[in-house]
């Protein structure tokens, strides 16, 4: 029986319209709208008013998600309800839930450092914010001069960046291949664009995006085909569908019969799926394009690429393995162990022979990555409840670092190499301290917010039987503890050069960002108990 | 004809685009690699959804059709960025961060 004959038969068979929950799909849809308004703004208002426009409207479509996130979580969806939503493609759960608020946290806090202006000197009386007058002029040409002197900004990085930040909110949540492939481009695209928006470095930002973009529709070309093998092996894109195919539960039907006997289908498939998704998450061996995309992108952008599109992406792998593929486990573990140690030991190792903060802080967020890994393989709800506090800790840690960074400025830009923070402790020792802070977390000292993430994934992974991996893990902590002690000690106990770079006062919306990372650096880290305590509510996935 | 020859062909178009993506150096023929990728995916598409008899498969590939032109439109606009800069397409020349 072909498909031509089954829409040629007789009776027509009525399509149902689809069902969708408009109040609970609400944190992605508010993302949405704001960013389609953002774009209406950018084509009809004036451009001296387009600036405060774009960051209030940005501003208020996320705390509206945010509330909408709230209101859900009252309702009971981050721990004792969940759904599945617009016919089965989108889940709403625990995981999907809390990470979609770490999200939408982690986005406020950029948007806030993406509206600095206060740090480049104004030319002609125009303030200066971190991103390039006119992205389509020549860097260095005369259109660029003419752009920067005629007060052009590119105020569309608001709506793009709010466009990505809806994809990051579905791509947890999507409880089918197609969705989740859809969500990945969604956010993905948006980021290749922001990457190559730099003011200051252009060269360096336009390659960041052109090596992004390669790399990364390289990879979802393999989710794709990831995506199309399991299709065949399981008849579905379902993942609940595939863990029955898996399982065997699943009605059979003839095709089925055959396909599923056809173990080739289901491992290439979920390796190339996982190729697409360690990817994102940048894990050893697929993480060579961040060193350098971190370091060119614009150090805003870097930030909330660095925080959000890795909580995404592990929300995405964590529902992946544990609700399509816990039928074998013993297939997959294996390989991301290996996965694991070899991002732990790389990302510690590499990081400590690097010579610029921005690629520095890249290795330790692959390391991160490899301690993230080991909270996955955990395979128990001790893990996904570990996982989803690191995250939480990871991300905003990391947006406070990086907009530490912004500060720190010659007359080229920012001074990102290590050796002009030379004795930057005493010139500024609030700046100092601050990210003598954030490193401190980063390196997982007790008291701080990484510590606690760090103890709870290991304590995970050990209760799910992975003793060898937490050993690696914590000999890598001792490794990258030695490359952030360094910048400490580089910060606070040499002398500063003579032409070293000065640290600039910011407006508000820096010094917000970097006092709410410092806030949760010590909340997470002196009394996480509330937070540990909605992280295991919110550890269960819907099936 | 045995539907499982589209598959070989999809998997052969596959290793073809990934094979093209890691060996040439023009960002531009990288890209189309890149959607050669992403055709033979959707070959395999089709093929399952006639093995299954369900349509899902086809309405993915129609998904993959819609992502593939957004992703020209942004990849072209940064290829052809970096061209008006270096006047090269060539991502060899892309290596100023090299350490």
């Amino acid at each position: 029986m072909s498909l031509m004959t089954l829409a040629a038969s007789g009776n027509t068979p009525s399509i149902p319209a689809p069902q969708i929950e408009y109040g609970q799909l609400s944190p992605m849809l508010i993302v949405f709208g704001t960013a389609v308004v953002g774009i209406l703004l950018e084509a009809f208002l004036p451009r001296r008013l387009r600036h405060p426009a774009q960051v209030g409207v940005a501003l208020l479509g996320l705390a509206g998600a945010f509330a909408a996130v709230l209101v859900l979580a009252i309702q009971g969806y981050g721990g004792t309800r969940s759904g599945l939503l617009a016919m089965g493609s989108v889940a709403l759960d625990g995981p999907a839930l809390f990470l979609q608020g770490v999200i939408i946290l982690a986005s406020v806090l950029a948007v806030l450092s993406y509206a600095e202006r206060g740090l480049d000197p104004r030319i002609d009386g125009v303030p200066q914010d971190p991103f390039t007058a006119q992205a389509a002029a020549t860097p260095g040409g005369e259109q660029e001069q003419l752009a920067t002197r005629a007060g052009f900004a590119t105020t569309e990085v608001y709506p793009l960046t709010l466009f990505a930040v809806g994809g990051m909110l579905l791509f947890p949540a999507a409880n089918d291949l197609l969705t989740m492939f859809v969500a990945l481009e969604v956010f993905s695209l948006p980021l290749y664009l922001l990457c190559a928006l730099a003011r200051r470095r252009r060269l360096l930002s336009q390659e960041a995006a052109v090596k992004y973009f390669l790399l990364g529709s390289f990879s979802s070309a393999f989710f794709l085909f990831g995506s199309a093998l399991l299709y065949g092996y399981s008849g579905s894109f379902r993942l609940p569908e595939i863990a029955d195919a898996i399982s065997g539960t699943a009605p059979i039907t003839p095709a089925l019969a055959n396909t599923t006997q056809n173990d080739a289908l289901l491992l290439i498939g979920l390796a190339m799926l996982a190729v697409g998704l360690l990817f994102k998450v940048a894990a050893v061996p697929f993480h060579a394009w961040t060193p350098d995309v971190y370091q060119g992108a614009p150090t805003p952008v870097t930030g909330f690429m660095a925080a959000a599109t890795k909580v995404a992406a592990f929300g995405a792998l964590l529902r992946v393995f544990y609700v399509a593929f816990p039928g074998v486990r013993w297939d997959w573990r294996p390989v991301m162990w290996g996965v694991a140690i070899l991002t732990m030991v790389a990302g510690a190792v590499l990081a400590v022979t690097q010579q610029d903060v921005k690629r520095l802080l890249a290795y330790s967020s692959i390391a991160h990555a490899g301690f993230l890994l080991t909270g996955v393989i955990a395979t128990n709800r001790q893990g996904i409840a570990a996982v989803l506090f690191y995250l939480l800790a990871y991300a905003l840690v990391t947006l406070g670092a990086f907009a530490a960074v912004t500060l720190v400025r010659d007359s080229r830009g920012e001074a990102t190499h290590l050796s002009s923070w030379a004795g930057l402790g005493r010139r500024s020792p609030l700046l100092a301290a601050v990210f003598a802070l954030f490193l401190l977390s980063f390196a997982g000292i007790p008291l701080t917010a990484g510590f606690t993430g760090k103890f709870a994934v290991f304590q995970a992974a050990a209760a799910g039987g992975a003793i060898p991996l937490v050993i690696v893990g914590v000999l890598s902590s001792a490794v990258a503890a030695f490359f952030y002690i360094r910048v400490i000690v580089l910060m606070f106990f040499s002398d500063p050069q003579p032409n070293g770079p000065a640290v600039v006062i910011p407006s508000t919306a820096t010094a917000t960002v970097i006092s709410v990372a410092v806030a949760a650096t010590l909340v997470l880290g002196l009394a996480p108990q509330y937070f540990l305590d909605l992280a295991s509510k919110a550890s269960m996935f819907v099936r | 004809m045995n539907p499982v020859n589209y598959l070989y062909l999809a998997a052969l178009l596959f290793t073809i685009g990934a094979a093209g993506v890691l060996i040439r150096r023009n960002a531009i023929v990288l890209f189309m690699c890149v959607e050669l990728m992403l055709n033979a995916s959707n070959l395999a598409l089709v093929t399952f959804s006639r093995l299954h008899g369900n349509l899902d498969g086809q309405i993915m590939a129609f998904f993959t059709m819609v992502v593939a032109a957004a992703e020209v439109v942004v990849g072209l606009a940064i290829i052809v960025s970096i061209f008006r800069t270096r006047h090269s397409a060539s991502v060899d020349d892309s290596n100023l961060m090299k350490l």
